[in-house]
């Protein structure tokens, strides 16, 4: 199956505070599955195959670390909002999920 | 030192540098990150249990200040998008709970530094439940929920 990951990191004036903030939106190719669905035709669960942690660095920090289940859909998006970076700085999003198996990509904010 | 040795001792330095590469290009996580996914409260059964696991407390309350939006009807419960806002100060996470799915605790985003109170997602919902959200800032736990219908088949329910 093919995993890849899509970052794009856009700096945007926020509504309320009128500070300048980069939005990162990504979108990871990853079946999600929970462990708890029956495949229909031979009636066996599927195993549990999720992303567990999807962690975003800017200039070696973590900026935000996310913590999910199989509830979170197939194909997951996410997105979020942090302070203090300009343009052309790069941002990275590292996933790991419950077989071990990770990807990693990087966007330059614009 | 024989010359066998000697390449011996070379290979060795050679692989120890590779590895030290590899972890300040980021291409190895440290291995903190990856012991902290908290298992009890993703799988916990109830809500209550759930977030006792997750935030050492159920209790929360309901603040203007945590802004949820999500659909009023779902037609497709696979993918249902949930989207949190909170202008708080200090906040440490936002977590997402789905309160009719067998496993109630759907995602949690702790935020680093400098990160602000958004974060939105696509859940999955076994069926119409609420939706509830919890922004944790210091000792305190505000929340905001919304019903959210699912339609299985988009046949109407």
């Amino acid at each position: 199956m093919e995993k890849s990951i899509k970052i794009r990191a856009r700096l945007k004036k926020d509504a309320v505070t009128g500070d300048t903030v980069t939005e990162v939106k990504t979108l990871i190719s990853h079946p999600m599955e929970t462990g708890r669905r029956k495949d229909q035709k031979t009636g066996e669960l599927i195993p549990a195959h999720f992303i567990r942690e999807v962690v975003c660095t800017w200039k070696e920090k973590e900026v935000m670390k996310a913590l999910w289940s199989g509830g979170v859909s197939k194909n997951p998006y996410l997105a979020f909002r942090f302070k203090g970076a300009k343009e052309g700085d790069t941002v990275q999003i590292s996933w790991t999920d419950n077989k071990g198996e990770s990807g990693s990509a990087t966007a330059e904010v614009k | 030192m024989t010359d066998a040795k000697r390449r011996i001792l070379l290979k060795g330095s050679l692989t120890v540098g590779a590895v030290g590469a590899a972890v300040g290009t980021g291409l190895l996580m440290p291995r903190a990150l990856l012991a902290a996914w908290p298992e009890s409260a993703f799988t916990a059964e109830q809500v209550d249990d759930a977030l006792k696991e997750l935030l050492g407390t159920a209790t929360h309350e309901t603040s203007a200040n945590v802004k949820i939006k999500a659909p009023d009807i779902a037609e497709n419960g696979a993918v249902v998008p949930v989207t949190v806002e909170s202008q708080m100060e200090g906040i440490e996470s936002i977590s997402i709970i789905a309160t009719g799915n067998q496993a109630p605790l759907v995602a949690s985003f702790n935020l680093g530094e400098g990160a602000l109170g958004y974060a939105a997602t696509r859940i999955k919902m076994a069926k119409t439940a609420t939706v509830v959200v919890l922004v944790k800032a210091g000792d305190k736990v505000m929340s905001a929920s919304k019903e959210v219908k699912v339609t299985i088949g988009g046949c109407g329910g």
